[in-house]
């Protein structure tokens, strides 16, 4: 049953992640996003990660997902979003892509993996706040202080200036 | 009742592990599905009513001997449900069509499985999830992107801008909601329903109960940003201008007909459940009894639940046919300039509190 509900979801974000790349429709792709996002958070599920899935979902889904949709609705020429990403170069696109996989594959067939017994679900939540609070307490507090200088620099530029 | 107590009732749950998981997963859904179908035909038929008393009205009523809607018009929510079922399914011929049909199902997907972490007494609940309360905030997120589905696969003007002030409606919102929540989180210091409502046991100040909208001034106040961000959320009155008839026919809905019709009204009072559902949990003791030791219990544990939650869902109404409706700019500046900069001085608030006096 894991093992189905697992090869599920791995098929809903890989397959969302092919028509977010494949569809020439620009609308269609943002939306293929929701089920790659849900596909993510699903495949955190799986490493017991459950406060990061939630993240997942909150962040990606509610907040930049909705952002992209709201960048593509607000493009000038509303009613024809039909923005088509042709292929151009496909002789040589096609020996790159087979030159990354091909290395892909290797280092993850070569890769000493470490493997581990399946583990107890412990909870997340509270070891995840302990580190951001304790031992990772400056970069945190300096990502929030960038995450304020790019508001407020966003708030800047969309004002109208005089 | 969770999903594990239910898979070791069903009497093959030893053999075949992996379908009594999907036959309990089944159970759980359909009640809830039930469930929201039934209060929210009620919650309909009471908002009907509601208004009418309000503005001085009797609302639907039976009459004489034909009976057309039943004693007092109990039967309109039937009337209602066989009309919405047998309408005609108009999908617009310029529409997006996937888009189209796609996007009630994510509206109503979005309310539906926020019901899957709701403790309705102390031991029914879908599944007593780890981050129960973080759950529920983060798949609201879904129903925005429905709406805007909706918004741009009906290709008709209204529509978009009714999903699209929609969408920033909901997700300004969402802020000032999650950080009032956070205040909670710091008292109890647990993101699971249950650990939320345990918490809440016992009394304050000799009489009161201890519920966190009573735990001390900070929170009293992040329950009601709660709540009106949690009324902002669901675009009701008056935070209706996604839909405003005025403006915009029916926003997003305007071309939606019958069954998908439905599941937009369907998921719309879910939500109302939901937040406020949310709210009691959070605030107001979840299914504890407002005089501790007394009527405790699974039973009055639901009674109280779904006591406190349908008064929410009353006040919701009652703001309804009570207010007008705000303009953009004051939705925002309420958003942005009044809600925001209280819930951040409630944190810190809640956290100087827990420091000195908890």
């Amino acid at each position: 049953m894991a093992d189905l509900a697992f090869w599920m979801i791995v098929l809903l974000t890989i397959g969302g992640a092919a028509v977010v790349v494949l569809n020439k429709n620009l609308v269609y792709s943002a939306i293929a996003l929701l089920f790659t996002f849900f596909g993510m958070a699903g495949l955190y599920v799986f490493l017991w990660a459950d406060f990061l899935a939630g993240v997942q979902v909150m962040i990606y889904v509610g907040g930049i997902l909705v952002l992209i949709i709201f960048g593509v609705m607000l493009t000038n020429r509303i009613t024809s979003v039909n923005i088509s990403h042709s292929s151009v170069q496909r002789g040589i696109g096609a020996v790159v892509v087979l030159g990354i996989l091909s290395i892909l594959v290797i280092m993850i067939y070569n890769t000493p993996w470490l493997q581990v017994e399946a583990v107890e679900p412990v909870q997340t939540v509270g070891k995840i706040g302990y580190l951001l609070m304790m031992d990772y307490l400056l970069p945190f507090e300096v990502a929030s202080l960038l995450l304020l200088a790019a508001l407020m620099g966003a708030a800047m530029l969309s004002r109208k200036s005089n | 009742m969770t999903i594990d107590q239910l898979m070791n009732w069903i009497p093959f749950g030893a053999d075949w592990p992996a379908l009594a998981f999907f036959a309990a997963v089944l159970v759980c859904a359909l009640t809830v599905f039930l469930f929201i179908a039934v209060y929210a035909l009620m919650a309909i038929y009471g908002e009907v009513k509601i208004s009418s008393f309000m503005q001085d009205k009797v609302g639907p009523m039976g009459q004489g001997v034909g009976f057309h809607a039943g004693k007092w018009g109990l039967l309109q929510p039937v009337a209602d449900a066989v009309k919405l079922i047998l309408k005609e399914d108009i999908i617009p011929t310029l529409a997006d069509k996937k888009l189209f049909i796609m996007a009630p199902f994510v509206v109503f997907i979005g309310a539906f499985i926020s019901f899957a972490a709701l403790p309705f007494n102390q031991h029914t609940v879908v599944s007593d999830l780890n981050i129960g309360i973080f759950y529920i905030l983060a798949v609201g997120s879904l129903s925005v992107i429905g709406i805007i589905l909706a918004g741009w696969g009906s290709n008709n003007k209204w529509s978009l801008y009714g999903g699209m002030r929609s969408a920033a409606q909901i997700v300004s919102y969402e802020i000032p909601a999650a950080l009032s929540i956070i205040t909670v989180i710091m008292l109890t210091g647990t993101l699971s329903m249950q650990g939320i409502i345990e918490f809440q046991k016992g009394t304050i100040w000799v009489i009161l109960p201890n519920w966190i909208i009573f735990n001390n001034p900070f929170s009293f106040i992040a329950f009601f940003i709660f709540f009106i961000s949690g009324v902002a959320e669901c675009n009701r009155t008056p935070f209706d201008i996604p839909e405003a008839e005025s403006e915009l026919v029916a926003g997003a809905f305007t071309e939606y007909s019958g069954m998908r019709y439905a599941f937009f009204f369907l998921s719309e009072y879910a939500e109302m459940f939901v937040i406020s559902a949310v709210a009691t949990t959070a605030f107001l003791g979840g299914w504890n009894s407002p005089i501790s030791g007394f009527f405790d219990g699974p039973g009055w544990g639901l009674f109280w639940f779904m006591g406190k939650s349908l008064f929410l869902v009353f006040v919701m109404l009652w703001f309804r046919w009570t207010f007008p409706r705000l303009r953009v700019d004051q939705l925002m500046s309420i958003c942005w300039k009044v809600f925001l900069p209280f819930a951040l001085v409630n944190i810190f608030g809640v956290a100087i509190w827990s420091l000195i006096i908890g």
